[in-house]
């Protein structure tokens, strides 16, 4: 199987080892495993696997964790652009039935 | 503190105005919830009153409801009423489970509880599913804390503890709820069919049910919808190909537009279905990593599709400009299209679709321009 990867190095995921108390919220949030503990605190393994979600930052207790959340869908974007707003999809919210 | 908690709800109620008021269940007669909500299959005491239990069985119309949202019909409003319901026969110490209000969701939660006595605390998500809507933020921390007050959930159990879907996590700030309600989120699996292994391993996930997946069954289950969704482009460009190939050297002729343009329309069908079908099933086989570049070998194989017909039958493509024209407006098309599934699958990102499209819309502008002049030039030479 081939495994599905995005484009690399283009995440805008940042993280203050400093701050890291160990928790590990951000491991258990992360739907790519992008983290692992070393040391008893956390570690980006597999940066390139974020899809910028943004789970772990704002489930990050002592703010660690930085990301510029999102949708990763061009429709979004398109919609976003034309509109003039944040991307977000179109997929049936309140504005969807006026 | 209870009028208080009930206001933020009923601005909401207000917020959605727009929406036909069928939609808002508020308005609903009492006997068409009972028609609605057939899954509701008794009701339990608690310390707040009764709350209706739901069957973690799904009937019929539970399962033909799931397969016409798939099918995109009636997919905006496939909601459950926000608020608090029982699974089993639930104690004070039984775990709470928190959903969202879009039925798909809410059926897959129900239906991985049987034969395990918990609660189901369902925000209101405005019928949209845990994960976009933890990405818009409805299912969020706010919606969560005022659930809880406005519920009684404090009153109802005795812990203090919420099972949230992972997949939530992108909208909740578990400590922030703990500090604004006293209640403590821990994360659930990824998928509802891991909560019973979940359960029996005393709340503790793997590491596989933590990370999320677009197996090829995934991917499928979502092309009847992104198929249906566009369609009606797909009919305006075959209807508009059908009126342009009656055009040709010298006049209009209908004969013409009978003959070429049904062939000629039917092909462009094919070429969509081809474009919604293909890209989300191979995926990971298509050659690239971003998604536009995936889109443009389907978009090839159209063509070549198409090319080879055309031997058979030249009027189709009647010369070498409408050749590359061809060449040309296919892969443009299917690299847009594929480019679209972004927003289906689960692991693309902001940036990098960002990044991608940057790229590839100028190019995929262009060549469907180009490709559409050299089409007009092409059928009066």
């Amino acid at each position: 199987m081939i495994s599905m990867r995005y484009l690399p190095d283009v995440v805008t995921l940042e993280y203050d080892e400093t701050k890291c108390n160990g928790c590990q919220m951000c491991l258990m949030v992360c739907p790519h495993a992008v983290f692992a503990i070393e040391n008893k605190r956390a570690k980006i393994v597999d940066r390139d696997a974020c899809m910028e979600c943004g789970a772990c930052a704002k489930n990050c207790p002592e703010e660690a964790l930085s990301v510029r959340a999102g949708v990763g869908c061009a429709y979004a974007i398109i919609m976003g652009a034309l509109k003039n707003t944040e991307p977000n999809c179109g997929c049936g919210d309140d504005t969807n039935c006026c | 503190m209870n009028m208080e908690s009930k206001e933020p709800d009923k601005s909401k109620f207000v917020s959605s105005a727009c929406c036909p008021p069928g939609e808002l269940l508020i308005n609903i007669q009492p006997e068409t919830i009972i028609q609605k909500q057939n899954w509701i299959i008794g009701k339990i005491k608690s310390k707040i009153g009764e709350i209706p239990v739901v069957d973690t069985n799904l009937s019929l119309s539970d399962r033909m409801g799931g397969w016409k949202v798939r099918w995109s019909f009636g997919r905006n409003n496939y909601r459950v009423d926000p608020g608090l319901y029982a699974v089993g026969n639930p104690t004070d110490l039984s775990p709470v489970f928190v959903s969202a209000n879009y039925k798909l969701s809410f059926d897959h939660l129900r239906s991985q509880l049987a034969g395990i006595d918990g609660w189901i605390m369902v925000l209101d998500t405005k019928g949209i599913n845990v994960w976009c809507a933890a990405g818009k933020g409805t299912f969020g921390t706010d919606e969560i804390v005022e659930r809880i007050d406005y519920t009684k959930l404090a009153e109802v159990v005795s812990h203090r503890r919420l099972i949230v879907p992972q997949l939530g996590a992108p909208g909740i700030s578990a400590h922030e709820v703990k500090d604004r309600s006293g209640f403590r989120v821990v994360y659930g699996p990824v998928r509802a069919a891991d909560i019973s292994d979940y359960i029996q391993a005393g709340n503790k996930a793997t590491a596989q049910m933590r990370t999320v997946r677009f197996t090829t069954w995934d991917r499928t289950i979502l092309v009847p919808n992104d198929m249906i969704a566009s369609f009606k482009y797909a009919l305006i460009a075959a209807a508009v190909l059908f009126v342009l190939s009656g055009f040709g050297p010298g006049i209009f002729s209908v004969e013409r537009m009978i003959s070429n343009g049904t062939v000629l329309a039917l092909l462009i069908i094919m070429a969509y279905i081809l474009g919604t079908v293909i890209p989300p099933i191979l995926l990971p086989l298509l050659p690239g990593k971003s998604f536009s570049t995936k889109g443009i070998w389907v978009g090839l194989l159209t063509f070549l599709i198409i090319a080879w017909y055309s031997t058979t039958n030249s009027n189709i493509i009647p010369n070498k400009l409408s050749l590359c024209a061809w060449l040309l407006i296919f892969p443009a098309i299917s690299s847009f299209v594929t480019m679209n599934f972004t927003g289906s699958s689960t692991y693309t990102s902001l940036s990098g679709v960002l990044k991608e499209m940057k790229v590839a819309v100028p190019i995929q502008a262009g060549a469907a321009a180009i490709g559409l002049i050299l089409l007009i030039i092409g059928m009066f030479i």
